[in-house]
């Protein structure tokens, strides 16, 4: 079935859909300014931080599903993708980290610099955001040809970044649980099937 | 003009009838109505120049109440299937008077008053609720407590077929959710329990038929939709200590002073607010009631006892 000629739609379905949470929350956004709380609630500050955390999240874990996908269903044109979604993973911290920023803190640096090291989820959340820019920055061609195989070991601090935005969630959180364990299990499914991946291409390798 | 200095509290009249547009134009009204009596005084207490009344919409649909579920809209969206007639409240421990009581049977004869008093989140948002509500000490002096009532405790229904938050498998509560309070806190003239607000009815949503209003702790003490009361000579472990005891004492009194651990105390953000001004403001010490109880902890560590 495969052709040669490159085909770009599913990258591109992807991308719309990974822009959608982004576009539903400019609706939210103009709605609030129309009419205050009507978009965001009573707080919208904290409803737009969290909206962003959450897609953040979920963005994360969409773009560390790309390659067992592929692999599952042995689909090469997605690996054109995963660039893409962890850039829109990135985006999407970033604007988080943005709207904590000027919103929430409203850029208060006394706050700010209190937050960062009195409370241990924002300094894990922090630290896995340092992870996706090194990511992010060197995600160009020209990055990862002068970086060579070291680019691969550097990308594996995805390893980290994914745990330490889990860490971030969990402890922030009171209580309610659910979604967490969702994020839980499917992080543990991915990293099962890594694993499941080296251990048989050790033992065809031998 | 700073309101609030008297510390005289209740008497029996009530205000009625207001329109709850802001504290302003409610003041000029009731000014009016009661002008030279004390209760200007104890309904208003602790109340600063600026607090506004919070709107009725958001006071009704964005609030805590995990028996509903986490988020704050929970509450508004899952209440409606509770029923709170008829009910019944059990009544324990030190006390001469003990068993099983209707709810109608123990407000019988008593009127709710009026009382605006600012609410503030352990969560660092707070709103200024006119609330309806009865001296909690006249509501517990009918029990007749031994000497040996230290404390009281209070806890909410517990019935997950209409309280969904309760059946959630991913809820870490031990329910019931479980509150206390020290005897003489109990009967500070600013403890209440509240069965009113805006005027009307206690929607299901803020702790229908009744709840504890302690405007000087922050809001988790305050337990809904209470269906136990039980007099006892030992501190009662409150549900949020049980969860996490180095985030959430028994006491909770509002502190600028003490953060929690993972944020700060020292302002809170007053609803609603809006996208680009969060309507932060300074925390006072004890929620701005210092006047009327800073004297139940006087020579405690409130550091250690928060
Ligand atoms: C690794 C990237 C990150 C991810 C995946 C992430 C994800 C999340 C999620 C899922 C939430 C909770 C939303 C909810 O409970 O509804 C959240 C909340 C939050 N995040 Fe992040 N986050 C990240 C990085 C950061 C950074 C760098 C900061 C700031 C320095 C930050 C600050 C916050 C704050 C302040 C909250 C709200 C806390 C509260 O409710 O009091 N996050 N984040």
């Amino acid at each position: 079935m495969a052709k040669t000629r490159p085909n770009n739609t599913p990258k591109l379905a992807l991308a719309v859909l990974a822009s959608a949470p982004f576009a539903w929350l400019v609706y939210l956004i103009a709605l609030e300014i129309a009419q205050p709380t009507s978009g965001l609630g009573p707080e919208p500050a904290e409803g737009l931080l969290h909206y962003l955390g959450e897609w953040s999240m979920i963005m994360l874990l969409v773009a560390f599903s790309i390659t067992p996908v592929r692999r599952m269903f042995k689909q090469p044109l997605l690996a054109r993708s995963r660039r893409m979604m962890g850039l829109f993973a990135f985006a999407y911290v970033a604007l988080h980290l943005l709207a904590y920023i000027v919103l929430y803190v409203e850029s208060s640096w006394q706050l700010l610099l209190e937050d960062f090291v009195e409370r241990t989820y924002i300094t894990a959340g922090i630290a896995g955001f340092c992870g996706l820019l090194v990511m992010a920055v060197t995600s160009t061609m020209g990055w990862r040809r002068r970086l060579g195989q070291n680019w691969l070991r550097l990308h594996k601090v995805i390893y980290l970044v994914v745990p330490l935005a889990l860490l971030h969630l969990i402890w922030l959180r009171k209580d309610g649980f659910g979604d967490i364990a969702l994020y839980i299990l499917w992080f543990a499914i991915l990293l099962g099937e890594r694993v499941y991946q080296v251990r048989t291409s050790r033992s065809t390798a031998t | 003009m700073l309101i609030g200095k008297s510390p005289k509290i209740p008497t029996s009249e009530i205000i009625s009838e207001t329109t709850y547009l802001n504290r302003r134009k409610f003041m000029g009204q009731s000014a009016a109505l009661i002008a030279g009596s004390s209760l200007l005084g104890s309904a208003q207490a602790g109340l600063q120049e600026d607090d506004e009344i919070t709107p009725e919409d958001i006071v009704t649909q964005f609030n805590n109440f995990y028996e509903f579920g986490t988020d704050k809209s929970d509450p508004f969206e899952n209440a409606h299937t509770l029923t709170t007639d008829p009910w019944t409240v059990n009544v324990s421990g030190e006390a001469k008077k003990t068993g099983d009581f209707a709810f109608e049977d123990i407000i019988k004869g008593m009127t709710a008053e009026e009382r605006i008093y600012r609410f503030r989140c352990v969560e660092a948002w707070s709103m200024v609720v006119p609330w309806m509500g009865i001296s909690l000490k006249k509501i517990l002096e009918q029990f007749e407590p031994t000497g040996n009532a230290k404390y009281v405790e209070f806890k909410t229904l517990v019935r997950p077929e209409e309280m969904p938050g309760q059946s959630s498998f991913f809820s870490s509560i031990d329910w019931p959710y479980t509150e206390g309070l020290r005897m003489d806190e109990a009967y500070n003239p600013l403890s209440i329990m509240v069965t009113g607000v805006f005027g009307k009815e206690l929607p299901n949503q803020n702790g229908a038929p009744w709840r504890l209003m302690v405007p000087w702790k922050y809001g988790f003490k305050s337990v809904k939709s209470i269906v136990s009361i039980r007099f006892t000579d030992k501190e009662p472990l409150n549900t949020w200590q049980q969860l996490q005891a180095s985030e959430y004492g028994f006491y909770a009194n509002v502190n600028p002073a003490v953060s929690h651990p993972r944020w700060s105390q020292a302002s809170e953000r007053r609803l609603p607010s809006t996208l680009f001004n969060t309507n932060r403001r300074p925390t006072l010490p004890f929620n701005g009631y210092a006047e009327e109880v800073a004297h139940l902890y006087k020579g405690m560590d409130l550091r250690k006892f928060f």
